[in-house]
């Protein structure tokens, strides 16, 4: 109700101080106005140019633009006003005002008008203020948030009179709050303290530090109406930090659990850290790259979509090499976990080595798809980008299947079983070696998936894997093995806590932070956040 | 306590090593055949200090179960301590003349030496901090992790998260250990230039001492009762506790022990290669200590040793000629060595009886 009020009152002073006259008596009014530029002394040259710019007329934009880039003459037959255009390599004159075309420019028929820097200073302001009454949204848009910093005191009443005209609902906005920063700045002390109320429903970094700076100098009653509206605006900043926070964290957390489920699938059925893990993460990168490139040369049309060919061509090469993995070396090492983990750190040396080998050991380019590119701004400062967002969506969408796989499959029930008693689950009749291999093929797989999802935030280079892997393993070994949910609660909680901790610690020392609460963890709950309970979990 | 013959041959041979090279490389002359150049002499003296490393994983790996991804960073922490002391007694020479501060500390417009750097001038202070640094992590670190039964896999990757932890830390320039590029230029140790080849070859031999002493304190340690209570751990740690050992109290002392002498083997290695980074904290180096263990033969002792130059001959000799193939052979080396030799090259070819190794787990 209270700001209904304010933009109410801000229309009448407007509405007061523009009366617009009829069209034709204007048109003779603004000739006379701009032969007021031909002045003598820039002083009155510069009252020209205001008077100009306070008519709010956008027929003025083109003498004005030109008089900056030293365009405008006066022809010396008839004393006109004219714009100097180079046109087909000659130069022809224009009428300032309406643009029509006064035949060609001989070289000496007319004389340029002169510029100093103090003019040009005032130029720039009022063009500004005039590009508010372009036909284009887009420019009006972009004159308005310009028009932020620099309005000054004579750019008041077009603003005002742009923001009654204004037909469009963001540019209005923008207006509103231009207006408003401008009257804070240099209206009277009843606009001033409305526009300082008015800010508070502006909650950006922008207003925060106009509000600040004001505060220095404000007194009485405006400095009590600014510091409430910036104590308002400072807690939403707040808010809007949490969100962004919140959603970066997300964010963090949907990497995590990408590239830590795979590592909790084989570690929970098989008991075996597989260290190679990260590897895999990586030819799943490497793949989508492969992916891209060969869209890009027989489907060139199809590139925009590479991305989703690369999902299945991920997970199965992944999963195939996984398979391959489990069957030459791995299977060989049940029993002892220790020694499987040595060697599938060889595994990885070897798969780092072959990649850098073949594709050299420089950063691959992934090129973003279109509908992955660019960013929703919610408000001033939260801004979310779009992959980030597909990538949680994607995150999302495979911990789902995999839940759902394992809980309604016969191949999920098999596997189950192995997790919780291999001895058992062989005398039933489950082929356990069979089921190591296909775990391990699916561990490795979505190993792949998200190394799809990585290409597209990090560098596609043969140390992907390397700067997942500990962070994998901490989720793992977080949330304990054995439970999808787990590996979810344990990513949730790593992701979160590493952003939250950020800010106050900063990137690296929260991230030692974060170690060491791992490492102290672990001691309370040697087996993680969901712990396999009964005899299997002695094993 | 008896020891086997097997342990004296092997600690003759350390000794003879220790003696008969720095006599190859000072008495005989250039010319010869039989000369021992002095670059070679800080190569093996870095491979002996390696060794030591070994030594130390081996003893909590092949006799106590523990595998620890981490044991770098106790190496680390102990060449950290080292290095200081180097620093420190570089003095005004380095390439600001500022005698109060070391060159990266000039460098980021430090007003004053941190805290934690005062004593180091003392080189008694600094060896006593080359082994209380490490000691001190291991027994907190390992008090709280073997009270609370962490084991396995699990002991392995928080141990790695460990060595990650200080990596990053170190990495840090606020953290006043010199940041990225850790902490070079040293110029002498006890007043001997450290470039001088007599001042190499004593650090030579007392690498080749620190090996033999850690040989030989592990081999007590081992056949004493002592280890024989670790095996145990190692083979059945529920019925040992069942059995009425305080599991974790022996699962601590030799943590500690291990770290410390890591430390000390750290403390060796900084001055021989004359500088210490934070890429000694990385997982990897870790990781790739445990190879050269399982490659000789965990618990064996002697395997360890031989392990660690084994594997650091071929590295040497592979990174300068084939780069490309280094990771390779690595890599292979742990798949190979965990495949075909689960008893390392010390326990397998009927070596084992030989050389007294207990048995394999």
């Amino acid at each position: 109700m209270l700001r209904r009020i304010i933009i109410l009152s801000l229309l009448l002073f407007a509405a007061a101080a523009n009366h617009s006259p009829a069209r034709a008596e204007q048109s003779d009014q603004m000739a006379d106005l701009l032969q007021g530029l031909t002045a003598k002394s820039f002083k009155a040259k510069i009252a020209a140019v205001e008077t100009l710019a306070a008519s709010g007329d956008s027929r003025v934009v083109a003498p004005l633009t030109a008089l900056l880039e030293g365009r405008l003459h006066r022809r010396k037959a008839d004393g006109a006003i004219v714009i100097v255009q180079r046109q087909d390599g000659r130069k022809i004159f224009l009428d300032a005002l309406t643009g029509t075309p006064l035949g060609e420019a001989k070289p000496r028929a007319s004389r340029k008008i002169r510029v100093n820097n103090r003019l040009r200073g005032v130029l720039h302001g009022a063009l500004g203020a005039l590009t508010l009454f372009s036909p284009d949204p887009a420019q009006r848009l972009t004159a308005a948030q310009a028009m932020f910093k620099s309005a000054g005191a004579d750019s008041l009443s077009p603003l005002a009179k742009a923001y009654l005209q204004e037909t469009d609902g963001d540019v209005r906005q923008v207006l509103a709050r231009t207006l408003a920063a401008a009257r804070l700045r240099h209206g009277g002390d009843e606009e001033k303290l409305a526009a300082a109320k008015m800010l508070a429903d502006y909650p950006d970094r922008e207003v925060r530090d106009l509000l600040a700076n004001t505060a220095l100098q404000a007194q009485d009653k405006l400095l009590a109406a600014v510091t409430v509206a910036s104590k308002s605006i400072e807690q939403r900043l707040a808010f809007f930090d949490v969100l962004q926070n919140l959603f970066q964290g997300i964010s963090l957390s949907s990497v995590l659990l990408l590239a830590a489920i795979g590592l909790a699938i084989t570690f929970g059925v098989m008991g075996v850290i597989n260290m190679a893990h990260g590897e895999m993460v990586m030819l799943g990168a490497y793949t989508t790259h492969v992916v891209q490139v060969l869209v890009q040369e027989y489907f060139p049309g199809a590139f925009t979509h590479s991305l989703l060919l690369a999902i299945p061509s991920a997970f199965l090469i992944a999963g195939l090499f996984g398979v391959f993995l489990e069957r030459s070396v791995i299977r060989f090492l049940y029993g002892r976990p220790l020694e499987t983990l040595l060697a599938t750190w060889g595994l990885s040396l070897m798969l780092q080595q072959f990649v850098r080998s073949i594709f050299g050991p420089t950063n691959k380019e992934v090129i973003a798809p279109s509908w992955m590119s660019g960013s929703i701004e919610i408000t001033g400062g939260l801004v979310l980008t779009h992959n980030r967002i597909w990538i949680i969506v994607f995150a999302a969408l495979v911990f789902l299947l995999l839940t759902l796989l394992i809980r309604y499959t016969d191949f999920g029930l098999r596997m189950r079983a192995v997790t919780q008693n291999r001895t058992m689950a062989n005398s039933v009749g489950i082929r356990s070696n069979w089921i190591d291999a296909m775990t391990f093929g699916l561990g490795s797989g979505v190993a792949g998936l998200a190394g799809v999802a990585l290409s597209q935030i990090d560098n596609v280079s043969p140390n992907l894997g390397q700067s997942y892997i500990i962070d994998s393993f901490l989720v793992v070994v977080f949330g304990g093995v054995g439970n999808l949910w787990g590996t979810m609660v344990g990513a949730l909680s790593l992701g979160l806590a590493n952003k939250f901790l950020e800010p106050y610690a900063g990137a690296v020392l929260g991230k030692i932070l974060i170690l060491v609460l791992v490492i102290l963890f672990i001691q309370k709950r040697p087996r993680g956040l969901f712990a396999l309970k009964g005899r299997a979990a002695e094993a | 306590m008896q020891l086997k013959t097997s342990t004296w041959l092997f600690a003759v041979l350390l000794a003879a090593v220790t003696i008969i090279v720095p006599i190859l490389n000072l008495a005989v002359p250039e010319t010869s055949p039989l000369h021992f150049p002095t670059y070679g002499l800080s190569l093996f003296g870095k491979y002996l200090s390696f060794a030591l490393l070994a030594l130390s994983v081996d003893l909590i790996w092949g006799f106590c179960g523990i595998l620890s991804l981490g044991h770098g960073a106790f190496f680390a922490l102990g060449g950290y301590a080292m290095g200081m002391h180097l620093m420190r007694q570089i003095g005004d020479r380095g390439v600001y003349g500022n005698a109060e501060l070391p060159d990266f500390m000039v460098f980021l417009d430090w007003q004053e030496l941190p805290w934690y750097w005062y004593g180091f001038d003392s080189f008694a202070f600094a060896m006593a901090m080359v082994m209380l640094a490490p000691g001190v992590l291991a027994f907190v670190f390992g008090w709280f992790a073997f009270r609370s039964r962490v084991s396995g896999v699990y002991l392995s990757i928080i141990t790695q998260a460990m060595t990650f932890a200080l990596m990053l830390a170190f990495f840090r320039n606020d953290m006043g250990f010199g940041g990225n590029n850790g902490l070079t230029d040293f110029k002498e140790l006890l007043g001997f230039d450290l470039r001088s080849q007599s001042t190499r070859v004593a650090l030579f031999m007392a690498s080749g001492t620190a090996l033999l002493a850690g040989f030989v304190l592990c081999r007590m340690i081992v056949a004493s009762k002592l280890g024989k209570i670790l095996v145990g751990i190692r083979d059945a740690e529920s019925r040992t506790r069942f059995l009425g050992y305080r599991v974790e109290h022996y699962k601590l002392f030799v943590f500690t022990l291990s770290a410390v002498m890591a430390g000390i083997a750290g403390a060796l290695y900084v001055p021989q290669v004359g500088i210490i980074n934070p890429g000694e904290f990385a997982p990897a180096n870790s990781i790739e200590i445990v190879v050269w263990v399982a490659l000789g033969g965990r618990g064996t002792l002697i395997g360890a040793i031989m392990g660690a130059v084994l594997v650091n001959l071929t590295k040497s000799y592979l990174t300068a000629a084939f780069p490309e193939i280094w990771l390779f052979a690595l890599g292979g080396l742990f798949v190979g060595v965990t495949l075909f030799l689960p008893k390392g090259i010390a326990g397998s070819f009927g070596l084992a009886r030989l050389i007294g190794a207990r048995g394999q787990p």
